[in-house]
């Protein structure tokens, strides 16, 4: 509510007129009207969502295992369940009117503060039904040829085993291009540090390659080191196995991005704490190792997770140089039958591994957040 | 001969003259306060003497060394000139023990076992010695500025440079480090500190230098600048600080 509203609704209470057991407009909606719409989108969701699990369970069809069967008729109650709230806001509604004739003006309020609220709640849950129902009409939708192409149990149970198994590769890529990138990316943000005119070459050469690397699309570099260094037939690379190029690749390609990150994270340590470390006698090097870095790694966590998870995504790009992937693999069992459920397998495995990671950032960043509330560094 | 030379030291930041022309002698075990308004360039003095920044003009002697300009060891003489900041400074991801320790360890060159003996001694001595283990974020500005002191003083520093030490402080906070460096002063510590505090610059200080726009326009001793001073600014100065804060 705004101050305007507040001074408004003071000076109508204050005026001699009007009729003394209506309590002040507080500037929010009036509680039975909200509360018939909650009532009208909630009993709006659980038909839609009735509708939907219907149409699934058409296509699932009658040999249904019971668990199935149960697990539908479930949902279609949870979907139902915002008529409670709306119910519960209307019931709030009513009472408001009957402490309003008895002059209780403030349980009135009170009344209908909680009624708006289960309104509010109705509409939200309801809402998200309304979403999770249209998901499901699409893909049962043209009597199941969304979930024919994409979710065919049987190419799934195919494809999975095989397609595991190459996710493997594309774990060890992910592993071994991080672990890589931690240590190019500290070299080449403090490389882009040093100071003085020494320094001025290795700045350069930095800035060059951070510039280069984020400028070319990763699945170019990924194609240029695998095709290109070993067509060269450079020597001891062009020995490399594959997957160790497409982690040099990758490392390449992200080492630049990473190099930013720790940058930001140098650059925020406030400069009191190198005058702090240099007063003491510490050396430039020793300050950066001692002092600085480590109260920039803190910082950069977060940002850096966040860059290690685009990594991993872009581990699906390395079948361009001949490696089999997950992504690779689940292509050929696709083009072997026909149908895309296997490329899912790979989609819901790199579901699988990021979820846990963005969660555990989320959580960093909280924390960071927190502590910076209480008015720590 | 005076311990601490400073000859005609010149200091701009870009087109803003901070130091114009200050000389100052300092011997062994004297206590000099810098006192003066805001920007009249105590603190960049002090930075100045401890090379933290460059001048650029004039001469820095320390024991008879030149220690300003090029091809000299800025490390090594840091090992000599401990300075203590206003906001303390200290370092947030180490514990109060591995403050301490850390130049005495890297720089000193000293057993860690022998370091830590030391600190908890020193820290002991300014009543900090049960927060050996904590961080710095759970300490008072008092205490932090404590632990800042005996950072500077576990190098065995020969000059001790505080930089408005108690400014940062809640008044209530003020005294328990005052105490320190009255300590330090009877212990015979060479001091330079740029303060605030006109009691304690006028209890402690054998040397008063009152600066004005970057020069020192009056010195003496305590009594002297406190009580008949010579120059109209210096008067000026005085009489509003001593007012705003009765002593």
């Amino acid at each position: 509510m705004t101050d305007g509203a507040s001074a408004r609704s003071t000076t109508v209470s204050l005026a001699p007129a009007g009729d003394p057991r209506r309590p002040p407009s507080s500037g929010a909606p009036p509680i039975l009207p909200l509360a018939f719409a909650a009532l009208a989108v909630s009993l709006l969701a659980g038909a839609t969502a009735t509708a939907a699990l219907f149409g699934l369970h058409g296509l699932i069809g009658p040999g249904a295992p019971a668990l199935v069967l149960v697990l539908l008729g479930a949902t279609a109650l949870a979907a139902w369940a915002p008529v409670w709230p709306a119910v519960s806001a209307l019931l709030a509604g009513r009472r408001r009117a009957a402490l309003l004739l008895q002059d209780d003006v403030v349980r009135a309020r009170h009344a209908a503060a909680t009624g708006r609220e289960s309104a509010r709640t109705a509409m939200g849950y309801a809402l998200a039904v309304v979403v999770v129902a249209g998901l499901i009409f699409f893909v049962t939708a043209n009597s199941g040829a969304v979930a024919h192409t994409f979710l065919r149990g049987e190419f799934i149970s195919l494809a999975w085993a095989d397609v595991a198994k190459a996710f493997w590769v594309n774990v060890r890529v992910a592993v071994g291009a991080e672990i890589l990138v931690l240590a190019l990316g500290l070299v080449v943000a403090v490389m882009r540090m040093l100071p003085g005119p020494a320094g001025r070459p290795l700045r350069a050469l930095a800035i060059a390659y951070v510039d280069v690397f984020r400028a070319i699309p990763g699945i170019i570099v990924l194609y240029l080191v695998g095709f290109g260094l070993s067509l060269a037939k450079v020597p001891v690379i062009k020995d490399l196995p594959p997957i160790w190029l497409a982690i040099v690749a990758l490392t390449l390609t992200y080492g630049a991005y990473v190099a930013e990150v720790y940058r930001a994270g140098l650059e925020s340590i406030h400069p009191s704490q190198w005058a702090a470390a240099r007063s003491l006698g510490l050396s430039y090097g020793m300050t950066m190792r001692t002092v600085i870095i480590p109260q920039a790694f803190r910082r950069i966590v977060p940002p850096l997770l966040n860059d290690f998870i685009g990594l991993q995504k872009d581990t699906a790009l390395i079948g361009v140089m001949g490696v089999i992937d997950a992504f690779m693999q689940a292509r050929l069992v696709s083009s072997q039958v026909f149908n895309l459920s296997p490329v899912t397998v790979v989609a819901v495995a790199f579901v699988i591994v990021t979820i846990p990671q963005a969660r555990f950032v989320d959580r960093l960043i909280r924390r960071d957040q927190a502590r910076q509330r209480a008015g720590g560094s | 001969m005076s311990f601490l030379q400073i000859r005609d030291v010149r200091k701009s930041y870009a087109d803003n003259e901070v130091l114009r022309g200050v000389s100052l002698e300092v011997a062994r075990h004297e206590v000099v306060c810098l006192i003066g308004a805001s920007g009249s360039g105590k603190s960049t003095l002090l930075r100045c003497i401890n090379a933290l920044e460059p001048i650029d003009s004039g001469d820095i002697l320390v024991d008879g060394d030149v220690v300003t300009g090029l091809g000299v060891d800025v490390n090594r003489l840091r090992r000599n000139v401990g300075i203590v900041f206003q906001s303390y400074n200290l370092f947030p991801h180490m514990s109060v023990l591995r403050n301490v320790t850390l130049a005495p360890v890297r720089v000193g060159g000293m057993d860690r076992r022998a370091a830590e003996e030391r600190a908890l001694e020193l820290l002991a001595r300014v009543g900090m010695a049960d927060k050996a283990n904590a961080y710095p974020d759970s300490l008072s500005g008092g205490q932090q500025q404590r632990v800042a002191i005996v950072r500077a003083m576990a190098m065995d520093p020969q000059v001790l440079l505080l930089d408005e030490i108690t400014a940062a402080l809640d008044p209530e906070l003020v005294g328990d480090v005052l105490e320190i460096v009255r300590d330090l002063a009877k212990g015979g510590l060479t001091m330079l500190l740029a303060t605030h505090e006109m009691g304690f610059a006028r209890e402690i200080a054998t040397q008063v230098c009152f600066l004005h726009q970057g020069s020192i326009l009056e010195r003496g001793s305590a009594a002297q600048i406190f009580e008949d001073p010579q120059e109209e600014r210096t008067r000026q100065f005085l009489s509003r600080v001593l007012t705003a804060r009765p002593a």
